[in-house]
């Protein structure tokens, strides 16, 4: 689905979204600017969305990038929906325990995982 | 991408490098600039022998220190200038970061892990550089920042 532009991959599981980031480096103004765009699309032509960011690809992000995640959760629940993270590499997920973010969203290790929670 | 302001000036400090000289680079308020300098300290880490981890920490902690120059210390104008020293050697990675900025107070900056502020999309970057290298600090104005990583080895 190339029309929520070139930097995720869009899958569909049953009703479940899954974006696969495919910047390996979140780092730029401009990257994080296309993905927020990209992400916060997805959120609008699906509100009630069941969403999973998959951050396989992913191996270097930035404050800012989390940012976007930050704003990106309001927005979704903001619409009734969901939002997961999966496949954060051990290095990346520091990040967000440094942050204390760990505690804001909902992440899980594997895709399947993610995929599951919302089966429950 | 424009072309890089700093490619030429480059060239002429790797070959007067050595290890215990600091090398100095202007770089316009912009993150095509950053990169390169970025990519050279990455390279000379791992030349002296800087493992993964070393690496992933000075990126993240270089990203957001000229992060901060650019867009907070520069208020994002194109016509100033941050200004990088770093040295890279067996022992350490010393870098200064300087900005055309009035400069800031970092103690005022809001803990960013407190409940109240946890949902603020901002306010992490000086927090993640803490975390991330041995030593960070700031001139008195506020506007020169200071962060060492050392190394392990």
């Amino acid at each position: 689905m190339s029309e929520y532009g070139p930097r995720i991959e869009i899958e569909n599981n049953d009703g479940i979204i899954t974006a696969k980031l495919l910047d390996k480096e979140i780092l730029e103004e401009r990257t994080i600017n296309d993905i927020q765009e990209s992400l916060f699309s997805l959120v609008e032509d699906q509100p009630r969305i069941k969403l999973i960011v998959n951050f396989i690809k992913v191996k270097h992000l930035s404050s800012s990038a989390l940012g976007t995640l930050i704003r990106l959760n309001k927005r979704v629940e903001e619409g009734g929906g969901a939002l997961t993270l999966c496949e954060i590499k051990p290095s990346l997920y520091e990040v967000f325990v440094i942050t204390k973010l760990n505690r804001l969203f909902d992440i899980y290790e594997s895709l399947k995982e993610a995929l599951d929670s919302y089966s429950e | 991408m424009k072309k890089p302001l700093i490619a030429s000036s480059l060239i002429l400090s790797n070959i007067m490098s050595n290890n215990n000289i600091f090398q100095e680079i202007d770089i316009s308020s912009d993150f095509c600039d950053a990169a390169i300098v970025e990519k050279r300290i990455v390279k000379a880490m791992e030349k002296y022998g800087y493992d993964e981890e070393d690496v992933f920490a000075l990126k993240l902690s270089l990203e957001e220190a000229l992060a901060n120059a650019i867009l907070h210390g520069n208020q994002h104008n194109s016509e100033k200038k941050v200004h990088i020293r770093f040295l890279v050697n067996r022992e350490k990675v010393d870098i200064y970061i300087s900005d055309e900025g009035n400069g800031f107070n970092p103690l005022a900056v809001p803990d960013p892990t407190k409940e109240e502020n946890l949902q603020r999309p901002n306010g992490r970057g000086i927090m993640l550089i803490r975390a991330y290298m041995n030593l960070l600090e700031y001139n008195p104005q506020g506007n020169v920042l200071h962060m060492v990583k050392l190394s392990d080895h």
